[in-house]
């Protein structure tokens, strides 16, 4: 039985494709993450499966419950915590989880009692009665996963849970999570557009750009499935080494983009110095060259010939697009 | 019912932390009161003011203290929609219904308070309560504005996508509102095509209610205020209700 299914599921906004006919199934005590840049449609996906919007198609299942048909049902057994803040600054943190506990109905002995529990979790006790907006960043972050596990849920949503904090802060937060789903055995899902969150975390990860899921795999198989490792190379005549190298034996995966060039490859240590011999003997200058064990940055850019960073500005451009055509 | 005893309990954790709200919703009331009631206190003798000018209006400032605090606790709304807040309550396995009401309850309680409070204090300028069921007269009619323009004031923050129309409301709504309701002046001296348009304003069932429990005479029968106002009330609560509804996050 898996914690989530979804099949064909279509969210549309005036006409703009936000999820596109998306299918794929989370087991119970899966840490599965969503991985894309801002704008992909990945807290629509969440939305669509949290009951919070409706999709335009397509079925989805949330711990066997339909989420058009048993609303009440998923609500009841899922928590959030959204990418925006959801506490009220004006309520200690004790009175932010005392409302959600009476809000999701939890008897007043258990609510108590996890309350404590729970705040101990995330190392908020003894600030448990200040109000929430003399909290920092991470402190909130805490107590929005602590309150989103107040009704025991079986499947926690984090929408972007480390946005905007501090490396500290959000190693701190990713053992929370392990510990969490170690311990309790929580299905989790998490969107990110981190990569390095998504290896560290995710049993397995959906590549969506677009609205589309591109790949869905482990973290490993992924990075295994574009070669052993990956040479960097910037240059000026790029063009031109990509003439020179794209017939040697030992290219896995070549692909050139605006500003370099990657290869994909078993045994990169020994081939570097043929690529720069190579070079040399036709006149081409490299800038910069390095080899590194793939990335999901790498499986990303892979698939869609771009870095995460530079979707990230072409969504921004496109979103502002959007806005102008609204006015 | 305990959904919405959770809603109301946060509303009123929230307004009774916020000193500076309460003081300084008072300020406006305080003002109208002091200076007509004492400016005109003496030069203004018209019929029905066997309490004088201060006398008549105190249950009109009462009127307009509940109505500004009611209004702005259901807009206030938007403020949880901006911060967010709002999706917590949307997503959490309850009706929209038991939010709304647990809302619009929070809201009047906030109201009544603040206009208790300047019942209490218009006792030191002359108010004397007579009798006690007209005291609680005058608070159930305090109640159903708290009750009908809270639902109002949720309306209202249904529509609207950030607070930019605060201003707007308040200035050609709320206070027209408050002006036409005969908190300030007799209804009955007015020319009749001005008393037709007061009569049509929800807000002059709730002072003349008030005035009727107050000071023990009104110029409206005060049985006629209370189903007028009820109807109104049931009317607003239902409505709110229904464009809360389809508020979107």
């Amino acid at each position: 039985m898996f914690a989530i299914e979804v099949e064909n599921l279509t969210k549309e906004f005036d006409g703009f494709v936000a999820v596109d006919n998306i299918s794929f199934s989370i087991g119970k005590g899966e840490i599965f993450g969503l991985l894309g840049p801002n704008g992909a449609g990945k807290t629509t996906t969440m939305s669509m499966l949290s009951t919070t919007l409706k999709p335009t198609s397509g079925k989805a299942y949330v711990n066997g419950f339909d989420i058009l048909k048993n609303e009440d049902d998923v609500r009841k057994s899922i928590g959030i915590v959204f990418q925006d803040q959801s506490l009220d600054e004006e309520l200690t943190a004790y009175e932010n989880m005392d409302f959600h506990g009476r809000l999701y109905r939890v008897p007043k002995e258990e609510r108590q009692k996890k309350i404590a529990e729970l705040l101990k979790l995330v190392e908020l006790e003894d600030k448990k009665d200040n109000l929430v907006k003399t909290y920092s960043g991470g402190m909130r972050r805490r107590l929005e996963i602590a309150r989103g596990l107040l009704h025991e849920p079986d499947v926690l949503f984090l929408d972007e849970p480390t946005l905007g904090l501090d490396p500290q802060t959000r190693n701190h937060l990713w053992d929370y999570i392990e510990k969490l789903n170690g311990e309790k055995g929580i299905t989790l899902i998490l969107t990110t557009h981190y990569m390095d969150e998504a290896d560290k975390l995710c049993n397995r990860v959906a590549i969506i750009d677009r609205g589309k899921i591109i790949a869905s795999d482990t973290p490993e198989k992924l990075k295994d499935s574009i070669g052993g490792d990956v040479i960097t190379i910037h240059s000026p005549q790029k063009n031109d080494l990509y003439e020179i190298i794209k017939d040697q034996t030992w290219v896995k995966h070549l692909d050139l983009h605006d500003s370099s060039l990657t290869i994909s490859l078993q045994n990169a240590g020994q081939h570097v110095a043929e690529i720069v011999n190579l070079s040399s003997e036709k006149g081409i200058s490299i800038d910069d060259i390095s080899i590194h064990k793939p990335t999901l940055e790498d499986v990303f850019l892979h698939y869609t010939g771009r870095t995460i960073r530079e979707e990230e500005a072409n969504t921004k451009d496109r979103m502002r697009m959007m806005q102008r055509v609204r006015r | 019912m305990d959904i919405v005893y959770t809603i109301w309990l946060r509303n009123v954790k929230r307004y009774l932390r916020s000193r500076s709200r309460i003081v300084g919703s008072l300020g406006m009331p305080l003002f109208f009161l002091l200076v007509l009631g004492f400016g005109l206190n003496s030069v203004v003798t018209l019929p029905g003011m066997e309490h004088g000018y201060t006398g008549f209006i105190i249950p009109g400032i009462i009127s307009m203290s509940v109505l500004f605090t009611s209004v702005f606790s259901g807009i206030q709304i938007i403020w949880d929609k901006q911060f967010g807040f709002l999706k917590e309550t949307l997503v959490a396995p309850v009706s929209r219904l038991e939010i709304m009401l647990g809302q619009t309850i929070g809201g009047a309680t906030a109201s009544v308070i603040q206009g208790l409070i300047i019942l209490v204090l218009s006792l030191l300028i002359g108010l004397n309560i007579t009798s006690i069921p007209g005291f609680l007269i005058a608070i159930v009619f305090m109640v159903l504005i708290g009750l009908s323009f809270t639902a109002f004031g949720i309306a209202i923050a249904s529509r609207m996508e950030d607070m930019h129309g605060f201003q707007l409301i308040i200035n050609f709504v709320v206070f027209p509102i408050f002006g036409l309701s005969g908190a300030l002046f007799p209804i009955d001296s007015l020319p009749s095509w001005l008393r037709s348009l007061t009569l049509l304003d929800p807000l002059t069932y709730g002072v003349e209610g008030i005035r009727y429990g107050l000071l023990g005479s009104s110029q409206v029968n005060p049985l006629l205020s209370f189903v007028v106002l009820t109807g109104f009330t049931v009317f607003m609560v239902v409505f709110g209700a229904y464009l809360f509804r389809k508020i979107s996050i």
